[in-house]
């Protein structure tokens, strides 16, 4: 009896267990949300700021799955690492922080106002605001800002995860040898610092996007003696609200307010919690779990909940309140490679664009929250989006009529072979390719799938073209997100012949359209910021018509916003996170 | 005895360094004959802007444009008396023994492994601990009452146990502790020994306990096999008739013979513990040496994957050395010649 007895209260107790493991995944976790906060509604914070604070105080919690790049603001390219960055460093010029789309408009941050540019867009002039400080006290100068970019551009030995813009469109760029080979005391001669407010930047072309290279971290300003090459991370000298307390490679750090940052000379940083915190490398299915029992403030990486978490926080009502499902900035496209038969006739492309099954691969990579049908290459969250559908088909369906007759204008009337990459380590995507590789049966085109680590995918593979060439890869899986919101900093990369690159390009169709880099390189030289808009349409519809990259989704993120997070907005102008700058918290 | 321990580490240095020379060639050699070229080797340590002028450069710095054995050389060199690097405006010197500094940050290794061994530490020998006092005792008690319900019902859970992997263990725990029922409501983080120990002893009880209930299954099954087999030995019948107590024939005669086993696996789990509880490490997000594995093998970052896999090559060879000289202690027909 007493066996049968505890036989009973094991069972009932793994039972309990089991259940409980199970009700994991029901709504009852919502039970809580929206009991101290969480009024907002799902999306409410696409357009508008939610949960909507000034008060100051507290600690605004980050974790992430991943590490940064580098806090170091002269050797980082991470989007989410840019807008952190703007908590600890100030930049020439900088987007406002705003919901919605006012969030893609640049204001002048250290300037004291946006870059007073020549007629012919090459030289770029600066003042700095008087009063600006370090954190220890010290002027910031000019001189600073400049030697900020000579060792974020030129001293790629040491920090080579930045872009180098700057190097590639400054005068002399390609010789100077920066500052840690060059020792010489005047630097590199196209940045003048005339007195120490004003920075004058030459460059070698027309680029009438310079305001927005000025809101690179890059222009955060760094003292030289401070300055100890790739080891600066450690021990960062703010310029900002904020300044690093502690620090950890691989661990995260610790950051607390910056006495010596004036809000005066600083309208747009609010500088709500007393004290910031970050960590690096939790399993992205604790920070979820985190989120949900809101311990933490946000996800710094931004790009949403795990496809595990995801299924919990839609099905329950009071937990998709706190969502929001903003537009990561990115397109999912195949690129059809120019140089690999039968992509090279353009009757060949346009049948992949006719008869592609838009729907399917949608639904594939995770459906709705994770991203819309795309028609074009810029997605609707940059500036000089247009829309428009060269090839619309009936629900994104396909069409296979327009598809076959395009196949036979093409020489290929019964279809053909060809191989699509995709990046194994990337569920979403693979799943994609298998979408792609049934839609293009229906066509009589076979497609093999061949996948790559995303760490060698275009290092080695995908955007090798020798590589490409050699092994017949027709289509190219990838994504693409643009270094600042602009039509031109979203297409230069993956469209203009002069980015095809012998390793690591983006430009996997190899488009070399004489027009297409005209109409580029032209735009950018018009210092006209409505006529340059207008102008990143056109383009984008002239590699529309080109055929060669066939855009499959906008892509989306399933943010969770918990309960004590204040002053919410998601940054159009960082791939879609959260505005770190406005960020609060009720703890 | 001291003979055999320097004759030990002697042959311990020469495996460490058969070890990293292996570890090099697979690093470097392999991806050559699957046809990757230096260019593209660099080009991993570069950001998305993998321009021909940083390539070459990342290359250069890092020696990619010398001779793989040069730069084993330089490696082993390094280790034993230091080297220059130059990440920045002026040389570093990286003091003996130095691991290089990581190809993607540029930070030196070695005081990042420093850093993460108490975590490790910290896990494995809490984890260990419970494994080994539950596992046995488990095992003891299973054996002894052989065929009865405890007997059965505790191999079941064994077998559970020996089934489920970590990652579903601790995943699950996690979810239930942190969330569904939150007694860990601010999640379970780390917190070092010497900032608060009850802290820390909080935070890890969890990991301790889902890594623990691996092992520990394990060491009870092997436990009572071991204490089945010795039970049954004629010396145990001989100690029995000379009116020993029960309790002396079971820990003096019977326990201590079964446990050789035990400890040769003890000192191998617990040296591989100590070089990195990967999945552990990765479940509960703890900056241990396996954490620092992952990530190094992920950004296929030479210096990081020599450093961890040296490192772990250090505590396997040295806890099967200590096993060896307990041998002797455990049982008196080991002697070292």
């Amino acid at each position: 009896m007493k066996t049968q007895r505890t036989t009973v209260a094991i069972a009932t107790a793994v039972v309990l267990a089991l259940g409980a493991s199970a009700c994991g995944g029901s709504g009852d976790d919502g039970g809580k949300s929206g009991e101290k906060g969480g009024k907002a509604a799902a999306n409410a914070a696409l357009t508008e700021i939610a949960n909507k604070s000034d008060k100051k105080g507290g600690t605004v919690s980050y974790e992430l799955s991943d590490t940064a790049d580098s806090f170091d603001p002269g050797n980082t390219y991470y989007g989410w690492v840019q807008n952190f960055s703007r908590l600890y460093g100030r930049t020439l010029t900088m987007f406002k922080p705003a919901a919605g789309k006012a969030g893609l408009e640049v204001v002048p941050d250290m300037a004291e106002s946006l870059g007073k540019a020549s007629p012919d867009a090459k030289t770029w002039t600066y003042t700095l605001k008087p009063g600006l400080k370090f954190e220890d006290g010290t002027p910031i100068t000019s001189k600073d800002v400049k030697y900020a970019v000579e060792r974020s551009n030129f001293a790629p030995e040491a920090l080579s995860n930045g872009p180098t813009y700057f190097k590639a469109h400054l005068e002399g760029g390609d010789k100077y040898q920066g500052p840690y080979k060059d020792k010489s005391p005047e630097g590199i001669k196209s940045i003048e610092t005339p007195n120490d407010r004003t920075i004058v930047f030459h460059l070698k072309d027309a680029f009438a996007d310079f305001d927005y290279l000025a809101t690179f971290s890059q222009t955060a300003p760094v003292p030289q003696k401070a300055d100890k090459g790739a080891e600066y991370v450690k021990h960062i000298i703010s310029s900002g609200p904020y300044k690093f307390e502690s620090y950890e490679e691989g661990k995260g750090a610790t950051l607390v307010r910056n006495p010596q940052w004036d809000p005066k000379s600083d309208p747009n940083r609010p500088a709500l919690p007393d004290k910031i915190a970050i960590r690096f490398k939790i399993n992205q299915v604790t920070v979820d779990n985190n989120l949900l029992n809101d311990s933490i403030t946000t996800d710094a990486a931004g790009t949403g909940v795990a496809p595990q978490t995801q299924p919990k926080v839609l099905r329950d009502a009071k937990l998709k309140n706190q969502t929001d499902n903003p537009y990561a900035s990115a397109t999912s496209y195949i690129g059809l490679n120019l140089k690999v038969k039968p992509f090279d006739n353009v009757h060949c492309r346009k049948a992949v664009q006719w008869g592609i099954d838009k729907a399917s691969v949608q639904e594939a990579q995770g459906g709705d929250p994770k991203g819309d049908v795309a028609t074009t290459l810029l997605p609707p969250s940059v500036n000089g989006y247009a829309k428009f559908n060269l090839y619309e088909t009936p629900g994104n369906k396909g069409d296979l009529a327009k598809a076959k007759d395009e196949l036979k204008q093409c020489g290929q009337p019964n279809g053909f072979s060809t191989t699509l990459t995709a990046r194994s380590d990337r569920p979403a995507e693979m799943s994609m390719a298998t979408a792609v590789q049934a839609s293009m049966k229906k066509l009589g085109i076979n497609v093999e799938i061949k996948t790559f680590p995303t760490g060698k995918y275009f290092t080695n593979f995908a955007g090798v073209p020798d590589y490409v060439h050699s092994h017949n890869l027709g289509m190219i899986m990838t994504a693409w997100g643009p270094d600042w919101p602009t039509g031109f900093g979203f297409l230069d990369q993956i469209a203009n012949g002069s980015a095809i690159k012998p390793s690591g390009g983006n430009n996997v169709q190899e488009l070399d359209d004489p027009q297409i880099n005209k109409a580029l390189n032209e735009a950018i030289a018009n210092t006209d910021a409505a006529a340059r808009a207008k102008a990143w349409g056109e383009v984008d519809k002239m590699i529309a018509e080109n055929a060669s990259a066939v855009p499959l989704i906008y892509r989306k993120n399933l943010l969770l916003r918990p309960r004590s997070a204040t002053n919410v907005t998601v940054d159009q102008a960082y791939l879609g996170t959260y505005n770190y700058l406005l960020m609060g918290s009720a703890k | 005895m001291a003979a055999y321990i320097i004759r030990r580490l002697f042959a311990a240095v020469l495996l460490l360094l058969v070890v990293s020379a292996v570890t090099f060639a697979i690093f470097f050699l392999v991806p050559r004959i699957a046809g990757q070229t230096v260019d593209q080797l660099a080009t991993q340590y570069v950001g998305k802007d993998a321009n021909p002028d940083t390539v070459a450069a990342v290359k250069k710095n890092l020696g990619f444009d010398q001779p793989v054995h040069l730069q084993y050389w330089h490696f082993v060199k390094a280790l034993v008396v230091g080297a220059d690097y130059n990440f920045g405006p002026d040389a570093s010197h990286c003091d003996a023994p130095c691991f290089g500094y990581s190809f993607k940050s540029h930070i030196a290794v070695w005081p990042q492994l420093t850093s993460r061994i108490p975590i490790t530490l910290s896990l494995a020998v809490g984890a260990a601990v419970i494994w080994l006092v539950s596992g046995v005792a488990i095992g003891v008690l299973s054996a002894l009452k052989r065929g009865t319900f405890v007997d059965r019902f505790f191999m079941g859970v064994a077998l559970a146990g020996v089934s489920l992997p970590i990652f579903f263990t601790g995943m699950l725990a996690m979810a239930v502790l942190t969330v569904q029922w939150p007694v860990w409501g601010d999640g379970i983080n780390y917190v070092a020994f010497t900032d608060n120990p009850a802290e820390w002893a909080w935070n890890l009880l969890v990991p301790w306990c889902s890594l623990a209930f691996l092992y520990s299954a394990l060491y009870a099954r092997l436990t009572r096999a071991g204490m089945l087999e010795t039970m049954s030995e004629d010396y145990i019948r001989t100690a029995r008739a000379k009116g020993l107590k029960e309790s002396a024939v079971v820990a003096k005669h019977g326990l201590r013979s079964a446990l050789t086993p035990i400890v040769t696996i003890f000192g191998m789990d617990f040296g591989l513990l100590l070089g990195g509880a990967v999945i552990t490490e990765s479940v509960f997000s703890f900056k241990g040496i396996g954490e620092y594995a992952v990530a190094g093998i992920k950004d296929n970052d030479l210096p990081i994957v020599m450093g961890v896999t040296l490192v772990a090559a250090f505590f396997i060879v040295i806890c099967n050395l200590l096993v060896d000289v307990v041998y002797a202690a455990i049982d008196p027909r080991v002697r070292y010649s």
